[in-house]
């Protein structure tokens, strides 16, 4: 089981690769999405999951994001073959297959108990990343590709020496310098303080660059804006939440090693300053997609912010990690339908989406909404737990500051989000896109889980990451 | 073998200052190559003698570091008819100097950090930071993409110098993959630059600024 939820998307990109025909091979996207949704809802149902003695198991942490990245997966995979029809111009041999090798290592990665393994799973979907970038094979595109993998590559470096720095660490206390999470997360108060501190900062550092946290963020709003709405939809959906979930295994290898309070405080204020970042950049922003790119900065700040401030906010900070995946494929797929029809990124030219893609429009629209942070949905529920959290448990300022970037960011993304959406659409059409079923269903379906979680979280979803919060915190 | 440690690092060391001064991509790349030589000798030495697992990463790694990734490189220089680095963001001399005093500041902090018996005095981790950092200068301050690969590969060197210290303890297969991961992401590089240079005539990446705020 855990080995197939690797090997599967593997053979279908294998099988991808060697399809000759272009009008079929977008459809073992979906037939593979379901495929894996299918195995993660019985790796789910099992207590138990693991593989090659124990190098491979799904723990409480990882069947959560697990959970995630199989149903956006999902739903992008239903959305793939409708828009790569409308992409025939350009060949998909090599799109389709780097999807399912993303697929795969993002399944690998949450897998992975060796950490060793982990980064080799984390470089390869920055990897497998590039070709996806560049589909579009312009100028801009071809910069946006250069700089993401560039930074994202000495990113993922930085955290390969902090790998290493935490392997010596264990080696110094005479445990054979294993890099198995378990045996880290055990033996963590012997190993050497000065060695875990510096490899904590440098993980930090590293997986905080894919993950795009400010300071480290300077590669998203240029991938994010030139990215098809899937690819970005899943690197802001998917990726990240694996780097997030990196980010988490060796934070709890820090506190258990006596490191909580500083690793707490660093995250506290990069979180909060990934907030204001993405505010500030937000306010004037003329481009819908590279906005959503800072959005996807201030929402990672809020996961790590949430992480900080501890107890109740990990819970928060989990759940938001459910409700940001889903919301940002609300987002990006509804920004890709909007971009299709207009042949525009700039809130100069586009105006009226909410007439002339009623569907995409007002998606888009109530996405705003959710992202945001607004009352009835789901983000709503996760942002107010932490702020809840900041407020009871000593951190009256940071939660203040907290609501305060929410505020400004509500009020710049609202700026650009009503340009487009409202007035009258301009009178030429410059490639006669519509809605239609196969481009809206999708983003209808992951908006309908917005909503959803907003106003009742299931038992079997609460569990999922409350369990979680409790594997992240060491009570489970 | 452990004798020859220290010798092939300082001889490393020297070529990332090498690396820093010289303005002539070709050089560069040799540079670079003879990085990946110097790693695999040092493999050798630190594993003691000759076993299965040191023999197969010092292949790999003459393999990949000097052969297959500088044979890239220069293809790509060729391709694009460049021969220097001009006009890097900070001069050569400078650039010399803040090589310098990184090195001095690794050896500083390595002293900082608790070592084990076996390598107290050696200088794989200063020798491992200073590469690293030397790496990041060549990211940071020049404007040829091929400049930019080699202060990546430059950055994964010191990585590589750092992992010499856990040699018993890293899986085979681990090493191994994370070498392939390398050899990929130069591959993609490459790719990269080769569209750079159609589209823009030229691989400066100074020219890759439509992109900002």
């Amino acid at each position: 089981m855990a080995l197939a939820l690797v090997l599967v998307p593997l053979a279908f990109a294998a099988a991808a690769a060697a399809m000759p025909s272009q009008k079929w091979r977008p459809w073992l996207l979906p037939a593979c999405g379901t495929v894996h949704l299918a195995l993660t809802i019985l790796a789910l149902g099992r207590p138990d999951v693991a593989a090659i003695g124990g190098w491979l198991k799904l723990d409480d942490l990882g069947r959560l994001v697990l959970a995630v990245v199989s149903v956006l997966f999902f739903a992008c995979s239903l959305y793939a073959p409708s828009y790569l029809a409308l992409r025939t111009e350009r060949s998909n041999r090599v799109f389709v297959p780097c999807l399912l090798v993303f697929l795969a290592m993002t399944s690998l990665i949450v897998e992975s108990q060796h950490l060793g393994l982990m980064w080799v799973a984390i470089e390869a979907t920055t990897l497998a990343c590039a070709p996806l970038l560049h589909f579009n094979h312009h100028a801009r595109s071809i910069e946006a590709t250069w700089k993401y993998l560039l930074i994202g590559s000495v990113g993922v470096a930085l955290a390969l020496l902090g790998t290493f720095f935490l392997a010596y660490a264990a080696l110094r206390a005479g445990l054979g310098s294993s890099l198995f999470f378990a045996d880290l997360v055990r033996e963590a108060p012997r190993l050497s303080r000065p060695w875990l501190h510096a490899a904590f900062v440098l993980l930090f550092v590293g997986y905080g660059t894919k993950m795009g946290l400010a300071p480290m963020h300077t590669w998203k709003p240029d991938a994010y804006g030139e990215a098809p709405g899937i690819v970005g939809t899943l690197l802001a959906g998917a990726l990240t939440s694996c780097a997030f979930l990196a980010l988490l295994r060796f934070f709890q290898i820090a506190a258990a090693g006596g490191e909580a309070e500083f690793a707490r405080q660093l995250m506290i204020g990069i979180g909060l300053f990934s907030m204001a970042v993405a505010g500030v950049f937000m306010a004037r922003q003329r481009d819908y997609k590279r906005m959503l790119a800072y959005s996807s900065v201030e929402h990672m700040g809020i996961l790590v912010l949430g992480i900080g401030i501890g107890g109740l906010g990990v819970f928060g900070s989990l759940l938001h990690l459910v409700n940001n995946a889903v919301t940002k494929g609300v987002m990006f797929l509804s920004a890709g339908n909007i971009h299709r029809a207009y042949g525009s990124k700039s809130t100069e030219d586009v105006r009226g989406a909410l007439r002339r893609l009623p569907f995409s429009g007002a998606l888009f629209l109530a996405g705003f909404f959710a992202v945001t942070g607004s009352p009835p949905f789901a983000p709503f529920l996760s942002e107010f737990t932490i702020v809840r959290a900041a407020m009871t448990q000593g951190h009256a300022v940071v939660g203040a500051l907290f609501l305060l970037m929410l505020a400004i960011v509500f009020i710049g993304m609202g700026g650009a989000v009503l340009a487009v959406v409202q007035g009258e659409p301009p009178e030429h059409e410059p490639e006669g896109f519509r809605d239609r079923l196969g481009t809206v269903a999708p983003i209808a379906l992951l908006m309908a889980i917005v909503v959803l979680l907003g106003v009742y979280v299931p038992p079997s979803v609460g569990a999922l990451v409350s369990n979680a919060a409790a594997f992240v915190e060491g009570r489970r | 073998m452990q004798v020859a440690v220290d010798p092939l690092l300082v001889v490393l060391l020297l070529v990332n200052f090498f690396l820093l001064g010289t303005s002539r991509l070709r050089a560069l790349i040799s540079g670079s190559a003879s990085q990946g030589a110097l790693l695999a000798l040092l493999v050798l030495s630190v594993h003691g003698g000759i076993t299965l697992q040191a023999a197969l990463i010092a292949l790999a790694t003459i393999a990949l570091k000097t052969i297959v990734i500088p044979a890239m490189l220069t293809r790509a220089l060729r391709d694009a008819a460049i021969h220097r680095e001009i006009e890097p963001v900070i001069g050569f001399v400078p650039s010399l100097l803040l090589g310098g005093l990184g090195t001095g500041l690794s050896l500083v902090f390595a002293r900082t950090l608790p070592l084990a018996p076996e390598h107290a005095g050696s200088l794989l981790v200063p020798a491992s930071l200073a590469t690293a950092f030397t790496g990041f200068l060549l990211l940071a301050t020049r404007r040829k993409a091929i400049t930019q690969v080699v202060g990546y590969l430059a950055l994964e060197n010191g990585v590589f110098v750092m992992g010499l210290t856990l040699v018993e303890a890293m899986p085979l297969f681990v090493e191994i993959g994370v070498l392939l991961d390398l050899v990929v992401a130069i591959f993609v590089m490459g790719i990269i630059i080769e569209h750079i240079s159609r589209e823009f005539s030229s691989i400066d990446t100074t020219r890759l600024s439509s992109l900002k705020e």
